[in-house]
């Protein structure tokens, strides 16, 4: 098939489940922050508030773009752009599976493989600094400058350990392309702990990891890091002077980002699309037990759920679940669907954890924010990457 | 396709680049300049150097062009005031940059008029791994030298931008 | 329409150099000025991918990552000498920065 046609056709499956996992990653945060606060959450419109994803982007649309008069027009409108773009656009080379042959054509589960992969990923979360910095700018609003300020320095110094703890795997790896990064994770230790980077030896990067993700909760500027937007000391800082289409750019730029940061996280440190356990083992009908689980779940919770209307829904949730597990059932369609469905899980899993930290942690005062990336993550970074050097030296594979 | 991406580019940076010079307010002109690095990037992945156009957006847009507009906005430099230059400069100065272009590109012609043609994917050592491996054996010195003045300048910036503490 | 002669990104190059050289005679801020610099040392950049496609050699890369290595450094201490010098007058205007003429 041609070149374009099969990009254009691999760009919009990931532009679709992108945005579909954009509009429900906000329902997903909302619910779970209800539950760790006990309390329902989004309730009203739709099914336990399954549209209320929907009612929020009608609402932002209908709202007024209200432009104030003292900005710095080109810049204030520029800002929300450069957001949106930025986040989205580093998902183009994050492989979800390995090759797969579909109706005779062999196409990799990726949009693009540069060799130089992780320094694309680097280069574009280092410029989306200045999507933040430009809008708190040009809004003329001094708590807007002082949270644009405060996300520059702020995005600066934990750029400094995330690339530094990127590093440490790609030495490991011997490649900077994110597919070759994640072949290198094949295979098991001891044949029970799977070869990924966090456990795979000479240098197991758990450290590395635990950096990592840190500095991305900083880079995506959530708690306990969001103090460029910290609502009672600064307004909301940044996007103040923001509404409507405008706010909801810098919205969606956090959910993208949030989906970016994990995704690499996942293909760097926790294996990619490769299951926890070997295949000998089974873990290629792992899914489709795992689904049946749940639709056995459903079904069983629906026979004494306290509300009527679930009585009702819940089987036909399990039925679903159940159809979804048969799928997985299919030898046929393993290749197809399994590895990306190892993505997915893992991928989730670590959004969940930046939603359930959401929920626990406060906010940092700003110089221990900086006194943390500083005097502790530098540090630990650089230690973590000195040692790796030298276990990959001093063990060659 | 390699024309029509060369000119786009080209034009991009060129636009921006006189965009740099000719704006009047100083975060203006740094976002040109920003315009003009991205496209270079751009133009270094055509001529095959793919880490490089990596490193020019990491190192130039993503490092040093934020803290030029960090100063920026922390200085709260507004519009420059027009004028000041005196009337030769004025009068004379846009014909002989003209000049100096003509003569500069006449003469590049010239000496290249032979024709070397740069064809995307041609060149394909740009990559990490032949340039690490470069930079860690015939330039290990000039590389070890460059971390030393590294050091030297970021201990001259935290001495002079210090806040004197009586 | 595949290809392009090396001589355009030479000329490209010159072009950017002497928008570089016109922004730093023609601005009176310093930090404008400090960027026609920037400018320059990316039109040169240029000229060494170039020249190192042409060569079929790495090396001119290599002198590009210098360069780009000193520009950094370059950076980071000509942005804390404005920051002093805004210190001590608060005006970006070089033609007042001008005490070590007398």
């Amino acid at each position: 098939m041609n070149f374009f046609v099969l990009s254009l056709l691999k760009a919009a499956i990931v532009i679709s489940v992108l945005m579909v996992s954009l509009l429900y990653l906000q329902w997903v945060e909302r619910k779970v922050i209800a539950h760790i606060q006990l309390r329902m959450g989004p309730y009203r419109v739709g099914p336990h508030g399954l549209l209320q994803p929907f009612a929020d982007v009608l609402k932002l649309l209908t709202k007024e773009g209200f432009i104030p008069s003292h900005v710095n027009l080109f810049f204030y409108l520029l800002a929300p752009f450069l957001a949106v773009s930025l986040a989205l656009i580093s998902i183009v080379v994050v492989p979800f599976g390995p090759e797969v042959e579909l109706f005779g054509v062999r196409t990799t589960m990726q949009l693009t493989d540069l060799n130089i992969g992780i320094l694309f990923v680097l280069a574009i979360s280092s410029l989306s600094v200045y999507a933040v910095t430009f809008a708190g700018w040009a809004s003329n609003n001094k708590y807007s400058l002082l949270g644009g300020l405060r996300s520059a320095a702020q995005m600066i110094s934990y750029e400094l350990p995330l690339a530094l703890s990127l590093g440490a795997p790609l030495l490991v790896a011997g490649s900077l392309s994110l597919r070759e990064i994640v072949l290198a994770q094949q295979g098991t230790i001891l044949g029970i702990l799977p070869n990924w980077m966090i456990f795979q030896l000479p240098a197991p990067q758990l450290v590395g990891f635990l950096v990592f993700l840190i500095a991305a909760f900083a880079e995506t500027n959530r708690i306990p890091f969001d103090l460029p937007e910290a609502e009672n000391e600064l307004v909301a800082g940044f996007h103040t002077e923001y509404s409507s289409l405008k706010f909801a750019s810098f919205f969606m730029a956090e959910y993208a980002n949030m989906i970016t940061m994990t995704a690499i996280t996942t293909t760097v440190f926790l294996g990619g699309w490769l299951p926890p356990f070997p295949e000998t083992l089974g873990s290629n009908w792992a899914p489709a037990v795992i689904f049946a689980l749940l639709g056995a779940l459903a079904v069983y919770y629906s026979r004494q759920a306290p509300r009527p209307k679930d009585r009702r829904t819940l089987p036909w949730v399990g039925l679903a679940l159940f159809a979804v597990a048969a799928i997985f059932l299919i030898p046929a369609a393993h290749p197809l669907l399994v590895p990306p469905f190892w993505f997915l899980a893992k991928a989730g899993f670590l959004m969940f954890v930046f939603i359930w930290v959401r929920g626990t942690l406060p906010r940092f005062r700003y110089d221990q924010l900086m006194q943390f990336a500083w005097k502790f993550m530098f540090p630990v970074a650089l230690v973590n990457l000195f040692a790796t050097a030298l276990l990959v030296a001093l063990f060659p594979r | 396709m390699d024309a029509v991406l060369f000119l786009v580019f080209a034009a991009i940076a060129v636009a921006c680049g006189i965009s740099v010079v000719v704006q009047r307010h100083p975060i203006t002109s740094a976002i040109s300049l920003i315009g003009v690095m991205g496209a270079l990037a751009v133009l270094y992945l055509l001529l095959g150097a793919e880490f490089l156009a990596a490193v020019q957006v990491v190192v130039y847009a993503g490092a040093i062009m934020v803290l030029f507009i960090f100063v920026i906005m922390l200085l709260n430099a507004g519009v420059e005031p027009p004028g000041g230059r005196s009337w030769p400069v004025r009068l004379l100065g846009l014909p002989m940059l003209v000049i100096l272009v003509g003569l500069l590109s006449f003469v590049i012609r010239r000496v290249f008029a032979g024709g070397e043609e740069v064809r995307f994917g041609a060149f394909t050592k740009g990559g990490p791994r032949e340039i690490g491996r470069l930079l860690f054996t015939d330039y290990l010195l000039p590389f070890e030298v460059t971390s030393v003045l590294i050091l030297v300048a970021i201990l001259g910036a935290v001495v002079l931008a210090r806040k004197e503490i009586d | 329409m595949d290809s392009v002669p090396l001589s355009w990104y030479l000329i490209l190059s010159a072009v950017l150099f002497a928008l570089g050289v016109a922004g730093f005679l023609f601005r009176r801020n310093l930090i404008t000025i400090f960027m026609s610099i920037e400018l320059m040392l990316n039109a040169v950049n240029l000229s060494f991918i170039a020249f190192a496609y042409k060569l079929n050699q790495v090396d001119g890369q290599i002198f590009a990552f210098f360069v780009m290595v000193v520009a950094a450094a370059e950076a980071a201490v000509g942005l804390a000498i404005i920051l002093t010098v805004f210190k001590s007058r608060p005006s970006l205007a070089v033609d007042e920065v001008n005490t070590l003429k007398y």
